[in-house]
């Protein structure tokens, strides 16, 4: 007996869904980051969970797996060097008072 | 229904994973939130294993673990003084982000058909994917060969130009770039002339 895939495909679900709330109900914008790196990581178990069951050729998924942690870590070093950088000119990293592209 | 030990430790660890994942989005002190982060990660690098993907389980834990997840304590710490973990941590509209997750959660269970899908020896419900991983070839002595045959191919495709050799430069490209653009973002005002 075995794992069915529907269970991984369950625990994705729950994990994004969990970043999608993260993502809408933080006020901080790291908390904000953290909910996005959640949903990116249930993404990469569909990525996985699909390869192991078959039907993407040996090595697409685990391809696109990488693909996918390598620019989850590019766009942490962005978000967070951009939330550094308003909290030196605004002192907040409050996302609701950073709403203007220029100040 | 009996579970065997492959079930077992997939749904301790999944129950690990929802439970740590929810501690991070609601958890109040931000550096608490992201120790519960770094149990997540670990977390799906045990699902990793459980898939038979042991590189990517590597992978998640020096990548995630180790660098992502030290990127954003530092962050915490460096502004950490304007949120002092007083005060309302969720924005007003939090419950519209309840609705829309629960929202998202139900359509995502929907389209998987549950309970139904959830019971063992269930058809299949993906098209075009069976219900059980596919058989170990059995050109493969045991699990470990399995694996290097598997790593190797990886290594294979991503420097072969008919498979991801572009997807794989794509990605060093922008890793170089965003490395460059954040540290650009991120300098002190006062150091540039």
């Amino acid at each position: 007996m075995s794992i069915p895939l529907s269970w991984y495909l369950a625990l994705s679900a729950a994990l994004f869904s969990i970043g999608v709330f993260g993502v809408l109900s933080r006020r901080n914008a790291v908390g904000v980051l953290m909910g996005v790196e959640l949903m990116l990581n249930a993404v990469n178990i569909n990525l996985v969970a699909f390869w192991h069951y078959g039907a993407f050729g040996p090595s697409t998924g685990l391809a696109f797996a990488l693909i996918v942690i390598a620019i989850a870590a590019a766009e942490a070093a962005v978000g967070l060097a951009l939330i550094i950088s308003v909290y030196r000119r605004r002192k907040t990293v409050v996302v609701d008072d950073v709403n203007l592209m220029k100040f | 229904m009996s579970l065997d030990a492959s079930q077992f430790v997939f749904l301790v660890t999944a129950l690990v994973i929802v439970v740590s994942a929810l501690f991070v989005v609601t958890a109040r002190n931000l550096v608490h939130a992201a120790l519960w982060l770094i149990a997540t990660f670990a977390g799906m690098a045990v699902i990793f294993v459980l898939l038979n993907a042991g590189f990517l389980a590597l992978v998640q834990v020096v990548v995630y673990i180790g660098a992502i997840s030290i990127l954003i304590i530092f962050a915490i710490m460096l502004t950490r003084r304007v949120m002092q973990d007083t005060g309302p941590q969720t924005n007003a509209n939090w419950y519209w982000g309840a609705v829309v997750a629960v929202g998202v959660l139900v359509a995502a269970l929907t389209m998987l058909q549950l309970p139904n899908a959830l019971t063992l020896g269930a058809s299949s419900l993906v098209p075009g994917f069976s219900s059980a991983p596919l058989p170990q070839p059995a050109e493969f002595a045991d699990a470990a060969a399995f694996n290097t045959a598997t790593l190797a191919n990886l290594g294979l495709a991503l420097s072969s130009p008919d498979h991801y050799l572009l997807p794989l430069l794509l990605v060093g490209a922008l890793l170089a770039v965003a490395m460059v653009g954040s540290i650009n973002i991120a300098r002190d005002d006062k150091e540039r002339e």
